[in-house]
Protein backbone atom coordinates (compact mmCIF):
# COMPACT_ATOMS: atom_id res chain seq x y z
CA UNK A 1 0.00 0.00 0.00
CA UNK A 2 2.96 2.30 0.54
CA UNK A 3 3.38 3.04 -3.15
CA UNK A 4 -0.20 4.37 -3.19
CA UNK A 5 0.44 6.93 -0.50
CA UNK A 6 0.17 9.98 -2.76
CA UNK A 7 -1.59 9.02 -5.97
CA UNK A 8 -4.92 7.84 -4.60
CA UNK A 9 -5.74 11.03 -2.75
CA UNK A 10 -5.80 12.88 -6.07
CA UNK A 11 -7.80 10.03 -7.54
CA UNK A 12 -10.14 10.06 -4.56
CA UNK A 13 -10.88 13.78 -4.86
CA UNK A 14 -11.35 13.46 -8.61
CA UNK A 15 -13.74 10.57 -8.02
CA UNK A 16 -15.67 12.50 -5.37
CA UNK A 17 -15.93 15.67 -7.44
CA UNK A 18 -18.84 14.20 -9.38
CA UNK A 19 -22.35 14.18 -7.91
CA UNK A 20 -23.37 10.93 -9.66
CA UNK A 21 -20.33 9.11 -8.34
CA UNK A 22 -21.03 10.34 -4.82
CA UNK A 23 -24.58 9.04 -5.15
CA UNK A 24 -23.28 5.71 -6.44
CA UNK A 25 -21.09 5.42 -3.34
CA UNK A 26 -24.06 6.21 -1.13
CA UNK A 27 -26.11 3.61 -2.95
CA UNK A 28 -23.39 0.97 -2.57
CA UNK A 29 -23.23 1.89 1.13
CA UNK A 30 -26.67 0.32 1.36
CA UNK A 31 -25.57 -2.88 -0.37
CA UNK A 32 -23.84 -4.29 -3.42
CA UNK A 33 -25.31 -3.79 -6.87
CA UNK A 34 -24.57 -4.75 -10.46
CA UNK A 35 -23.59 -2.15 -13.03
CA UNK A 36 -26.92 -2.80 -14.74
CA UNK A 37 -28.79 -2.07 -11.46
CA UNK A 38 -26.85 1.13 -10.99
CA UNK A 39 -27.34 2.27 -14.58
CA UNK A 40 -31.10 1.77 -14.23
CA UNK A 41 -31.31 3.44 -10.87
CA UNK A 42 -29.44 6.51 -12.11
CA UNK A 43 -31.11 6.57 -15.53
CA UNK A 44 -27.82 6.16 -17.37
CA UNK A 45 -26.48 4.04 -20.17
CA UNK A 46 -24.49 0.97 -19.25
CA UNK A 47 -21.40 2.52 -20.83
CA UNK A 48 -21.80 5.73 -18.82
CA UNK A 49 -22.16 3.85 -15.55
CA UNK A 50 -19.20 1.61 -16.39
CA UNK A 51 -17.05 4.72 -16.73
CA UNK A 52 -18.15 6.09 -13.37
CA UNK A 53 -17.55 2.75 -11.68
CA UNK A 54 -14.10 2.54 -13.29
CA UNK A 55 -13.18 5.94 -11.83
CA UNK A 56 -14.40 4.84 -8.39
CA UNK A 57 -12.52 1.57 -8.74
CA UNK A 58 -9.28 3.33 -9.73
CA UNK A 59 -9.64 5.57 -6.70
CA UNK A 60 -9.85 2.45 -4.54
CA UNK A 61 -13.34 3.33 -3.34
CA UNK A 62 -15.18 0.48 -5.03
CA UNK A 63 -14.29 -3.09 -5.93
CA UNK A 64 -16.00 -5.06 -8.66
CA UNK A 65 -16.25 -8.75 -9.38
CA UNK A 66 -17.44 -10.41 -12.54
CA UNK A 67 -19.54 -13.53 -12.26
CA UNK A 68 -20.72 -14.80 -15.63
CA UNK A 69 -22.10 -11.75 -17.40
CA UNK A 70 -22.81 -9.75 -14.28
CA UNK A 71 -20.32 -7.33 -12.74
CA UNK A 72 -21.09 -6.71 -9.09
CA UNK A 73 -19.91 -3.54 -7.36
CA UNK A 74 -19.42 -3.00 -3.67
CA UNK A 75 -17.67 -0.48 -1.46
CA UNK A 76 -13.98 -1.25 -1.08
CA UNK A 77 -12.90 -2.47 2.34
CA UNK A 78 -11.39 0.54 4.05
CA UNK A 79 -13.82 2.63 2.00
CA UNK A 80 -13.87 4.96 4.97
CA UNK A 81 -11.09 6.67 3.06
CA UNK A 82 -13.85 8.45 1.18
CA UNK A 83 -15.06 10.06 4.37
CA UNK A 84 -11.48 10.87 5.38
CA UNK A 85 -11.05 12.62 2.04
CA UNK A 86 -14.27 14.60 2.54
CA UNK A 87 -13.17 15.61 6.00
CA UNK A 88 -9.80 16.70 4.64
CA UNK A 89 -11.48 18.91 2.05
CA UNK A 90 -13.72 20.42 4.73
CA UNK A 91 -10.64 20.98 6.90
CA UNK A 92 -8.89 22.75 4.04
CA UNK A 93 -11.79 25.16 3.70
CA UNK A 94 -11.58 26.08 7.40
CA UNK A 95 -7.78 26.26 7.25
CA UNK A 96 -8.07 28.82 4.42
CA UNK A 97 -10.53 30.88 6.43
CA UNK A 98 -8.52 30.66 9.60
CA UNK A 99 -5.31 31.70 7.88
CA UNK A 100 -7.19 34.81 6.72
CA UNK A 101 -8.56 35.29 10.25
CA UNK A 102 -4.98 35.09 11.53
CA UNK A 103 -4.12 38.12 9.43
CA UNK A 104 -7.05 40.10 10.82
CA UNK A 105 -6.10 39.16 14.40
CA UNK A 106 -2.47 40.13 13.76
CA UNK A 107 -3.66 43.53 12.52
CA UNK A 108 -5.89 44.07 15.54
CA UNK A 109 -2.99 43.14 17.79
CA UNK A 110 -0.74 45.69 16.10
CA UNK A 111 -3.47 48.30 16.55
CA UNK A 112 -3.82 47.49 20.28
CA UNK A 113 -0.09 47.69 20.76
CA UNK A 114 0.06 51.04 18.96
CA UNK A 115 -2.79 52.34 21.16
CA UNK A 116 -1.00 51.13 24.26
CA UNK A 117 2.11 53.02 23.27
CA UNK A 118 0.16 56.20 22.53
CA UNK A 119 -1.45 56.09 25.94
CA UNK A 120 1.91 55.70 27.59
CA UNK A 121 3.37 58.52 25.54
CA UNK A 122 0.50 60.76 26.55
CA UNK A 123 0.96 59.79 30.18
CA UNK A 124 -2.72 58.93 30.46
CA UNK A 125 -2.38 55.24 31.28
CA UNK A 126 -4.71 54.21 34.05
CA UNK A 127 -4.55 50.87 35.79
CA UNK B 1 2.22 34.97 10.47
CA UNK B 2 -0.49 33.10 8.62
CA UNK B 3 -0.66 29.36 8.51
CA UNK B 4 1.49 28.69 11.53
CA UNK B 5 -1.14 26.97 13.60
CA UNK B 6 -2.84 23.80 12.58
CA UNK B 7 -6.53 23.47 11.84
CA UNK B 8 -7.86 20.16 13.13
CA UNK B 9 -11.20 18.59 12.21
CA UNK B 10 -12.88 15.72 14.02
CA UNK B 11 -16.20 14.15 13.22
CA UNK B 12 -17.47 13.73 16.75
CA UNK B 13 -20.63 11.88 15.83
CA UNK B 14 -22.95 11.24 12.91
CA UNK B 15 -24.30 14.74 13.47
CA UNK B 16 -21.37 16.82 14.62
CA UNK B 17 -18.17 18.21 13.11
CA UNK B 18 -15.68 19.96 15.36
CA UNK B 19 -12.90 22.28 14.17
CA UNK B 20 -10.14 23.57 16.45
CA UNK B 21 -7.33 26.03 15.93
CA UNK B 22 -5.00 28.19 18.03
CA UNK B 23 -4.67 31.93 17.30
CA UNK B 24 -1.76 34.10 18.39
CA UNK B 25 -3.87 36.83 19.92
CA UNK B 26 -6.05 37.40 23.01
CA UNK B 27 -9.67 36.19 23.07
CA UNK B 28 -11.03 39.75 22.96
CA UNK B 29 -9.44 40.36 19.57
CA UNK B 30 -10.43 37.03 18.07
CA UNK B 31 -13.97 37.63 19.30
CA UNK B 32 -13.89 41.09 17.73
CA UNK B 33 -12.84 39.63 14.37
CA UNK B 34 -15.90 37.33 14.55
CA UNK B 35 -18.43 39.86 15.71
CA UNK B 36 -17.72 42.94 13.55
CA UNK B 37 -19.15 42.58 10.05
CA UNK B 38 -16.39 44.65 8.42
CA UNK B 39 -13.73 42.35 9.89
CA UNK B 40 -15.72 39.11 9.59
CA UNK B 41 -16.24 39.39 5.85
CA UNK B 42 -12.53 39.86 5.29
CA UNK B 43 -11.70 36.35 6.43
CA UNK B 44 -14.92 34.31 6.25
CA UNK B 45 -14.64 34.28 2.47
CA UNK B 46 -10.92 34.38 1.74
CA UNK B 47 -10.05 35.22 -1.86
CA UNK B 48 -8.65 31.74 -2.35
CA UNK B 49 -12.20 30.35 -2.16
CA UNK B 50 -13.02 32.30 -5.31
CA UNK B 51 -16.63 33.12 -4.33
CA UNK B 52 -17.38 36.80 -3.76
CA UNK B 53 -19.50 37.87 -0.82
CA UNK B 54 -22.26 40.18 -2.11
CA UNK B 55 -23.88 41.12 1.15
CA UNK B 56 -23.08 40.67 4.81
CA UNK B 57 -25.51 41.80 7.51
CA UNK B 58 -24.79 40.75 11.07
CA UNK B 59 -26.51 41.77 14.28
CA UNK B 60 -24.20 39.93 16.66
CA UNK B 61 -26.14 39.81 19.94
CA UNK B 62 -28.36 37.17 21.48
CA UNK B 63 -31.55 37.11 19.42
CA UNK B 64 -30.03 39.07 16.52
CA UNK B 65 -29.98 37.81 12.95
CA UNK B 66 -27.52 37.53 10.10
CA UNK B 67 -27.64 37.16 6.35
CA UNK B 68 -24.75 36.41 4.02
CA UNK B 69 -25.10 36.39 0.27
CA UNK B 70 -22.52 34.85 -2.03
CA UNK B 71 -22.23 34.88 -5.78
CA UNK B 72 -21.03 36.77 -8.80
CA UNK B 73 -24.37 38.48 -9.42
CA UNK B 74 -27.95 38.56 -8.12
CA UNK B 75 -29.12 35.78 -10.44
CA UNK B 76 -26.50 33.36 -9.15
CA UNK B 77 -26.51 34.39 -5.51
CA UNK B 78 -26.73 31.98 -2.62
CA UNK B 79 -27.97 33.22 0.73
CA UNK B 80 -27.20 31.92 4.21
CA UNK B 81 -29.18 33.18 7.17
CA UNK B 82 -30.13 32.47 10.74
CA UNK B 83 -30.19 33.79 14.30
CA UNK B 84 -27.63 34.30 17.02
CA UNK B 85 -29.02 32.30 19.94
CA UNK B 86 -26.23 33.04 22.41
CA UNK B 87 -23.62 35.78 22.23
CA UNK B 88 -21.39 35.94 25.31
CA UNK B 89 -18.40 38.25 24.70
CA UNK B 90 -15.64 37.36 24.50
CA UNK B 91 -16.05 33.63 25.00
CA UNK B 92 -18.92 32.31 22.91
CA UNK B 93 -21.12 32.81 19.84
CA UNK B 94 -23.89 30.36 18.94
CA UNK B 95 -25.98 30.73 15.82
CA UNK B 96 -28.45 28.81 13.71
CA UNK B 97 -28.28 28.29 9.99
CA UNK B 98 -31.75 27.97 8.54
CA UNK B 99 -31.77 28.39 4.75
CA UNK B 100 -32.06 24.65 4.11
CA UNK B 101 -35.35 24.47 6.03
CA UNK B 102 -33.66 22.41 8.73
CA UNK B 103 -31.68 23.96 11.54
CA UNK B 104 -27.94 23.55 11.90
CA UNK B 105 -26.43 24.95 15.10
CA UNK B 106 -22.90 26.32 15.12
CA UNK B 107 -21.14 27.02 18.40
CA UNK B 108 -17.81 28.81 18.46
CA UNK B 109 -15.88 29.11 21.70
CA UNK B 110 -12.84 31.24 22.45
CA UNK B 111 -10.64 30.04 25.32
CA UNK B 112 -7.70 31.92 26.74
CA UNK B 113 -4.44 30.01 26.64
CA UNK B 114 -1.80 32.26 28.12
CA UNK B 115 -2.67 35.26 25.97
CA UNK B 116 -3.43 33.13 22.91
CA UNK B 117 -6.85 31.88 21.87
CA UNK B 118 -7.94 28.31 21.42
CA UNK B 119 -10.90 28.38 19.07
CA UNK B 120 -13.33 25.45 19.01
CA UNK B 121 -16.11 25.44 16.46
CA UNK B 122 -18.82 22.81 16.44
CA UNK B 123 -21.39 22.32 13.69
CA UNK B 124 -24.35 20.26 14.82
CA UNK B 125 -26.51 19.04 11.93
CA UNK B 126 -30.14 17.98 12.15
CA UNK B 127 -29.41 14.55 10.61
CA UNK B 128 -26.58 12.30 9.50
CA UNK B 129 -27.61 12.95 5.90
CA UNK B 130 -27.27 16.71 6.40
CA UNK B 131 -23.85 16.27 8.02
CA UNK B 132 -22.68 14.00 5.17
CA UNK B 133 -24.07 16.48 2.68
CA UNK B 134 -22.11 19.32 4.28
CA UNK B 135 -18.89 17.33 4.02
CA UNK B 136 -19.56 16.25 0.46
CA UNK B 137 -20.67 19.75 -0.45
CA UNK B 138 -17.36 21.13 0.71
CA UNK B 139 -15.63 18.67 -1.60
CA UNK B 140 -17.91 19.47 -4.52
CA UNK B 141 -18.24 23.21 -4.00
CA UNK B 142 -14.57 23.91 -4.27
CA UNK B 143 -12.63 23.59 -7.45
CA UNK B 144 -10.17 20.76 -7.08
CA UNK B 145 -7.26 22.55 -5.60
CA UNK B 146 -4.53 20.16 -6.43
CA UNK B 147 -1.81 22.72 -5.96
CA UNK B 148 -2.93 23.14 -2.42
CA UNK B 149 -3.23 19.42 -2.05
CA UNK B 150 0.32 19.08 -3.31
CA UNK B 151 1.50 21.51 -0.65
CA UNK B 152 -0.33 19.49 1.90
CA UNK B 153 1.26 16.29 0.71
CA UNK B 154 4.65 17.97 0.68
CA UNK B 155 4.10 18.75 4.34
CA UNK B 156 3.51 15.06 4.88
CA UNK B 157 0.05 15.59 6.32
CA UNK B 158 -1.53 12.93 4.16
Amino acid sequence: MVQYKFAPLDATFAALSDATRRSVLEQLGRGEASITDLAQRFGMTLTGMKKHVAVLENAGLVVTEKTGRVRTCRLAPGGLEAEAAWIEKYRQRWALRFDALDEVVTELKAREEANGRNEQDGGSTEI
Amino acid sequence: MAGMNKTVVVRKSDLELVVTRLFDGPVELVFEAWSRADLFQRWWVPKALGVPLRACEMDVRTGGGYRLEFGLDAANAMAFYGTYTDVTPPSRIVWTNEESGEITVTTVMFEDQGGKTLLTLSELYPSKAACDEALQGSAAGLPLQFEQLDELLAEGVA
